[in-house]
């Protein structure tokens, strides 16, 4: 391919580099300024306003937020739950997405349809909620796993990738006396391990980041995942919510470092799967996502 | 591959019913794999489905589903009479309209871009980067936001006090809390709803491209004439997504952001029903909300998709 080098494209060019760096910049600078700031001292942040670099150093916000144990035990709740809850939704989904893959599997055209029918069309908040209450899983963390077990996209686009394997390897392994649990374990998932990491890394995601279920489930504040906990520092301490749902009130409202401190803290586990797993998922969320 | 699929499709005209009877019992372990999946969408999707009858009965929680006084339309009439439906009718309508006309395109244009880059770690970086907020939750994005947008001691209103301008009390505006809105959707999906695109654009064939340099296009033109039209039926099949997905505009988001004195603007149908049903006890009621909210999402997806076909595109099913 010949390069166009006029003046005008290479205008083009310098346009479109200036554009996207301002945009990567413009991504990046929250993290960094939250980042910064939860490492300084109020005062400081007071007096220089916009520190992307801190001149103070400080952990103080770090000792405040970590002096009770109220965020280690939020950060351990969600590690459970994400742990847990990923392991389980990939068990369960992958081994539905496999049976869904196979052509010959009658009736899989009605399953796929109640399947996709589900993505239209729901009960809403309330009936989930009674069916939630009505299986005695209030104040579990089950709660927060169970109804969201498959996520209907995250199967499709599975099931789209084992159904794209060829098919002489079933073939095969059937002769060799192999039942399909043998040929989905032994041969299926250790070839797919793009996809299986792809849709974990979305599964951990959605299980890291879960606050409403929790909002809507748990009572017991015990169990409360980091993101409430996180909730209850920024915005119902600053008076910003609309209910303040039994939270003991901080006799004073936290400082913006301590604030900031917080974020950091739970945003922090997502970032450092990222890169691991970054180099899979551009490719993974394509693999099912125009042909539904 | 494709000769050994046809291989083992069954022959259509010997499907008697014993032949049948030994496939299923054949492929067993499958119908196995697949139950327990299959009682999860049964239980926490379809049963609910069930549930929203009792947005026509007077849902008592002792007496059940089975039990509870049956109302008829009752719910209804009280819900299209009902003041403040209105205002989150219109509301939910006004959200969407942002994400159509502010959201939609961003990532479209991000796309376009990042695929005249020809320097490949330069468009790797920017998208490991724009990737990244995808993957925090709401209440981190909101969280950053109310930081930096808080009267006291956040950035922007430092900045704007610097500039000798009037602090201005975003989280709490009605003014202000569609822009808030729209830009975290924007900061946060942006990037990541390239993806799509940038596939689609990754299968153009370059001597497209060719020819319309040939023909004199210079390279605006040949986004216009090759690179747009190439991607128009994906365009598509996510612009209908997007209006199935009218009254689903986040009910995290909004309800993060939601406060006492911006209510008027932000309430939406979900924020609604979990206010009036949860906080309150009006089960029915609510769920009469949640209805007909679900209810038109189905009819729009429906009408979208119609119309697409009806201008030639394949649509989503």
């Amino acid at each position: 391919m010949v390069e166009d080098r006029s003046i005008a494209s290479r205008l083009f060019d310098g346009f479109i580099y200036v554009v996207l760096i301002l945009v990567a910049l413009i991504t990046l600078i929250p993290f960094i300024h939250v980042l910064a700031g939860s490492f300084t001292t109020t005062a400081e942040l007071a007096r220089r306003g916009f520190v992307l670099f801190p001149t103070e150093w400080s952990l103080t916000a770090y000792r405040y937020i970590f002096s009770t144990d109220t965020i280690f035990k939020g950060l351990a709740n969600s590690m459970g739950i994400t742990l847990f809850g990923t392991m389980f939704s990939m068990f369960i989904t992958s081994l539905m997405a496999y049976g869904l893959s196979r052509r010959d599997l009658d009736g899989r055209r009605t399953i796929m349809f109640l399947v996709v029918f589900t993505m239209l069309f729901s009960g809403g908040l309330i009936p989930t909620f009674l069916v939630v209450k009505e299986v005695g899983l209030i104040d579990s963390y089950l709660a927060l796993i169970v109804p969201f077990t498959i996520n209907a996209f995250n199967l499709i686009i599975l099931r789209n990738f084992f159904q794209n394997l060829p098919e002489g390897l079933e073939e095969s392994a059937k002769i060799d006396g192999c039942n399909d649990f043998g040929i989905f374990f032994r041969i299926v998932l250790p070839l797919s391990m793009p996809a299986i990491a792809t849709i974990s890394l979305f599964y951990a995601v959605t299980y890291w980041n879960t606050y409403l279920p929790a909002i809507l489930y748990l009572n017991d504040t015990n169990k409360w995942p980091v993101q409430i906990i996180l909730r209850q520092i920024v915005i119902v301490a600053t008076g910003l919510s609309f209910d303040d749902s039994g939270f003991e009130d901080a006799a004073l409202p936290p400082s913006q470092s301590v604030k900031m401190a917080a974020i950091i803290v739970a945003t922090v586990p997502i970032l450092c799967v990222y890169p691991f797993l970054q180099k899979h998922f551009a490719k993974g969320a394509l693999l099912g996502s125009i042909k539904g | 591959m494709s000769d050994l699929s046809v291989q083992s499709a069954p022959p259509v005209q010997t499907r008697t019913r014993s032949e049948r009877w030994q496939r299923l019992k054949r492929n067993k372990l499958l119908y196995v794999m697949i139950i327990p999946g299959l009682i999860y969408f049964v239980v926490f999707k379809y049963i609910p489905m069930y549930g929203l009858i009792i947005s026509f009965q007077n849902y008592k929680p002792h007496l059940g589903v089975t039990g509870s006084e049956w109302v008829g339309w009752m719910h209804f009439e009280r819900l299209f009479h009902d003041p403040m439906f209105w205002t989150i009718f219109k509301n939910t309508l006004v959200l969407f309209l942002y994400n159509i006309l502010f959201y939609f395109p961003v990532p479209i244009i991000l796309a376009l871009m990042l695929n005249e880059l020809r320097k490949e770690w330069f468009k790797r970086t920017i998208q490991s980067i724009v990737y990244i907020p995808h993957f925090m939750s709401w209440v981190i994005v909101v969280s950053i936001s109310f930081v930096m947008l808080t009267q006291d001691g956040g950035i922007i209103n430092d900045l704007i006090a610097y500039f000798g301008f009037n602090k201005i009390n975003f989280l709490m505006s009605t003014d202000w809390f569609r822009p808030v809105y729209i830009l975290q959707v924007i900061w946060r999906e942006a990037g990541w709803g390239t993806i799509i695109y940038l596939a689609a654009m990754a299968a153009i064939d370059p001597q497209q491209y060719e020819a319309a340099r040939i023909d004199g296009a210079n390279r605006f033109r040949q986004i216009w004439h090759v690179t747009l039209p190439a991607i128009r039926s994906v365009i598509i099949v996510l612009l209908i997504l997007k209006i199935g997905d009218v009254l689903e505009l986040g009910f995290e988001h909004v309800y993060l952001l939601l406060n006492a004195m911006n209510r008027e603007v932000a309430e939406i149908f979900d924020t609604y029903v979990y206010t009036a049903g949860l906080r309150q006890g009006q089960f029915s009621y609510s769920t009469a909300v949640g209805f007909f909210k679900s209810f038109v999402g189905l009819i729009l997806i429906m009408m979208a998709n119609w119309l697409a076909k009806k201008f030639g595109e394949e649509g989503v099913y």
